[in-house]
């Protein structure tokens, strides 16, 4: 800045090259900045204040080996244990997602109805009208957790037989289950298919 | 229990609009303030790096042409990562470069705050890309509307200038997106959603097979996603995957984090335009057209769909398909409104799956592109109806318009003309050329009146710089990244152009006395008017499409 007086003008229209210079150097702080700093700095304190919640939420089991994640839905065509919804992609977590079917599609109407076919074959002690539109439906994420929890009694006679374990007390394992609303308002009840079943085998085993 | 939770969610938005408006006023106003003490040196630390020495006043096509040259160098260097992930550091799980088409498609969608994805996240991106490309540009993209909006404020309510595009920018980041989102990310750690970088989980299942669960840094990005109004998930199913929204509590931090920001603009509006009044009145009309929306929706979807009512099963909770449990219906159909609105386009249930009634909503949320919006571009569009609805109540008593004492004259009219038709033209055009050839066709997933409903929204969706997607359709094919990326562009830079265009040629002219004959556009006969003005218009321009694809899909379902 030895000659203020032909500098000011300049300052105040910066050539076109300094100016391109300002959007490269911009784009660069921004790219280093967000994309960058902040993931690797949130993942490092979340890591630090909450390791668990930060991998997974993982469940094991008594002899403490990973048996799948809390959040994360699982395969049980087992007829001795509860199942899950539908799912597309059978709960395999690598990926996600569901078919997407439209209202009026033929394959999902048709998917719907073998579903209820097969349903009333397994269950046959449970009147139809009480086959909750849950359990038939394909979840968004092919990776749903819950249940609704009537879903969850509708399959007590059928486990019941097949366990003898009696129906009272699988009705008290379920109400035992049953996640109510967040903060008493929002969301629906439900339950945790993956947790009733490792107690449901704790049960067995006894 | 299912309309109370709906009401609390926005009784607690209601309760932050305010002190939020005020905030933002503070940071854009450019006068000293309070928020000073804590960022100005963070930010001159940042002009120094940059080389910005100076921060002048720009004038509308300079404030223009920096954010397009910034938008486009973010572009460019985003373009590399993608295409060369590979060889990149963090990507545990070996995922290779994304083909030409894919990123092209990529990079627009997500610097157009769109967040299209015609990839899917688990097996597309390494981690580096996820936080590099995706998660930087839901910040940058954010901030550039974000800055456009301010910059269109300070035009209409007469400041001394637009303003300048850097110190917006910079501004934006580190006020207001960064802090937030570092806020938000613990919050969600806190309620369970991950945030690591190791790569991908492998179990052994209750029923002894093994499994793999995809993870990563999820929380980082999902903050800012919705921060941002951006969408994108971090994996395909989006905000449904348990991962990315474990609770209905992680649902409403969720939708209020999307949902405030918006919310707050029309205020902070108010407060530049020194009329709170005014400020109102254009939140007043984005929330009437808002509940107006939800309820078609929870109504439709409470319902269920005729078919699967008639199948003899308990369906009394309504339509379930391609939702979760944890969500139900109210909070499902919430987050569609929200999502559709703020043009954020992350989902929390498969909108492809919805009812046809249902599926209206976030068909006309995206068409109408003015509720609420994405950072910054539902504001200005609602503006541009404002100014709409006061030239055609001009026409009606023959007096020249005003708009917050300047006159409305043909050079804004015929750039808001441009705005307004453009929106329709870049989705119905795109559409009918996508029925027209087997390209397009062939993606079709879903027969019959479905059908035309997917390939509206996937153009909608673009156009609107939603996201969201209708994601039965095959869309990863180089017509769709291509046709699909060109809308996006068209879709968000038209209207910004134009409009701050409008706000230089508003600087310009002189302001006129209020006098007793001066048209009030701060009283609820105004609000009226610009409700019924952009249903008008909306109305008009989409009814037929509307008609042919889900109405004719909920006629024939009986």
């Amino acid at each position: 800045m030895a000659n203020s007086i032909e500098a000011a003008p300049e300052q105040q229209s910066p050539s076109k090259g300094s100016y391109f210079f300002i959007i490269v150097r911009l784009s660069l702080v921004f790219i280093v900045l967000c994309g960058i700093i902040y993931p690797l700095a949130s993942t490092a304190i979340a890591q630090v204040l909450m390791p668990s919640q930060a991998n997974g939420s993982l469940l094991k089991n008594e002899d403490g080996v990973v048996v799948g994640s809390e959040l994360i839905g699982q395969n049980f065509s087992d007829p001795a244990l509860f199942h899950s919804r539908v799912s597309s992609i059978e709960y395999k977590a690598e990926a996600s997602g569901s078919n997407n079917y439209g209202p009026s599609n033929v394959d999902m109407l048709q998917r719907t109805k073998d579903f209820i076919t097969q349903w009333q074959v397994d269950n046959p002690d449970v009147p139809l009208s009480e086959l909750p539109v849950a359990l038939v439906t394909n979840s968004g994420s092919g990776l749903d957790p819950h249940i609704t929890p009537d879903s969850a009694i509708v399959q007590i006679p059928r486990i019941s037989k097949l366990t003898g374990i009696p129906a009272s007390q699988l009705e008290e394992l379920v109400s035992q289950h049953i996640e109510g609303r967040d903060l008493g308002v929002f969301g629906e009840k439900r339950v945790n298919v993956l947790k009733l079943n490792m107690d449901l085998m704790e049960l067995s085993k006894s | 229990m299912g309309i109370l939770q709906i009401i609390v969610v926005i009784g607690i938005l209601l309760l932050l609009v305010k002190p939020m408006g005020t905030y933002l006023f503070h940071v854009f106003s450019n006068e000293p303030n309070r928020t000073d003490k804590w960022f100005s040196r963070i930010e001159k630390g940042i002009y120094s790096l940059i080389g910005l020495k100076k921060r002048d006043r720009m004038s509308w096509k300079k404030y223009a042409m920096s954010f397009i040259l910034t938008n486009i160098v973010l572009v460019a260097f985003s373009y590399i990562f993608l295409r060369l992930q590979r060889g990149l550091p963090l990507n545990p799980n070996g995922i290779g470069g994304m083909e030409q088409t894919l990123s092209f498609n990529t990079v627009i969608s997500f610097m157009t705050n769109t967040n299209l994805q015609h990839y899917s996240g688990e097996t597309g991106l390494s981690y580096f890309s996820q936080m590099a490309v995706i998660t930087m540009m839901m910040f940058t993209s954010a901030a550039s509307g974000f800055s456009v909006a301010v910059a269109f404020v300070r035009g209409i309510t007469g400041q001394k200038s637009v303003g300048n595009f850097f110190e917006d920018f910079v501004k934006a980041h580190i006020r207001v997106f960064i802090p937030l989102a570092l806020l938000v990310t613990l919050v969600l750690v806190g309620l369970q959603v991950p945030q690591t970088l190791k790569s991908t989980l492998e179990v052994a299942t209750l029923e002894g097979q093994t499994g793999q669960i995809a993870i990563g840094p999820v929380a980082s990005l999902e903050s800012i996603k919705h921060l941002g109004t951006n969408g994108g998930g971090f994996f395909g199913a989006n905000s449904a995957h348990p991962f990315e929204n474990p609770s209905p509590l992680t649902n409403v931090i969720e939708m209020l984090s999307m949902w405030l920001l918006p919310a707050s603009l029309p205020y902070m509006f108010g407060l530049f335009a020194k009329n709170k009044r005014q400020g109102w009145v254009i939140f007043t009309a984005m929330m009437t057209l808002f509940v107006l929306l939800l309820s078609l929706n929870f109504y439709a979807e409470s319902k269920g769909n005729p078919v699967i009512n008639a199948m003899g099963i308990d369906s009394s909770q309504g339509s379930m398909e391609g939702k979760e449990v944890r969500f139900g219906i109210p909070q499902s159909s919430l987050f569609t409104a929200v999502t559709t609105a703020a043009t954020t386009g992350s989902v929390n249930n498969m909108h492809d799956t919805q009812t046809p009634l249902g599926g209206i909503t976030p068909l006309a949320l995206m068409m109408l592109n003015n509720v609420f919006g994405g950072k910054g571009v539902g504001l200005i569009n609602m503006l541009m109806y404002a100014i709409l609805g006061v030239f055609l109540c001009g026409l009606m008593v023959g007096r020249t318009p005003e708009f917050l004492g300047r006159k409305i004259e043909a050079r804004e009219m015929k750039l808001i003309a441009i705005a307004i038709l453009a929106h329709p033209l870049i989705i119905l055009v795109p559409t009918a050329g996508a029925f027209l050839t087997d390209l397009g066709k062939g993606a079709i997933t879903n027969p019959g009146f479905h059908g035309l409903s997917q390939v509206l929204y996937e153009y909608v969706s673009s156009a609107a710089n939603n996201g969201s997607g209708f994601e039965g359709l095959a869309d990863n094919t180089s017509f769709w990244n291509i046709t699909t990326g060109i809308v996006m562009l068209l879709g968000r830079y038209i209207s910004m152009i134009a409009m701050l265009a409008v706000a230089g040629s508003l600087l310009r002219k002189k302001p006129v006395p209020e006098t007793i004959g001066t048209f009030r556009t701060d009283n609820h006969l105004f609000t009226g008017i610009l409700i019924v003005t952009v249903l008008i218009i909306g109305a008009l321009t989409f009814l037929p499409v509307i008609v042919l694809g889900p109405i004719a899909e909920y006629l024939t379902l009986g």
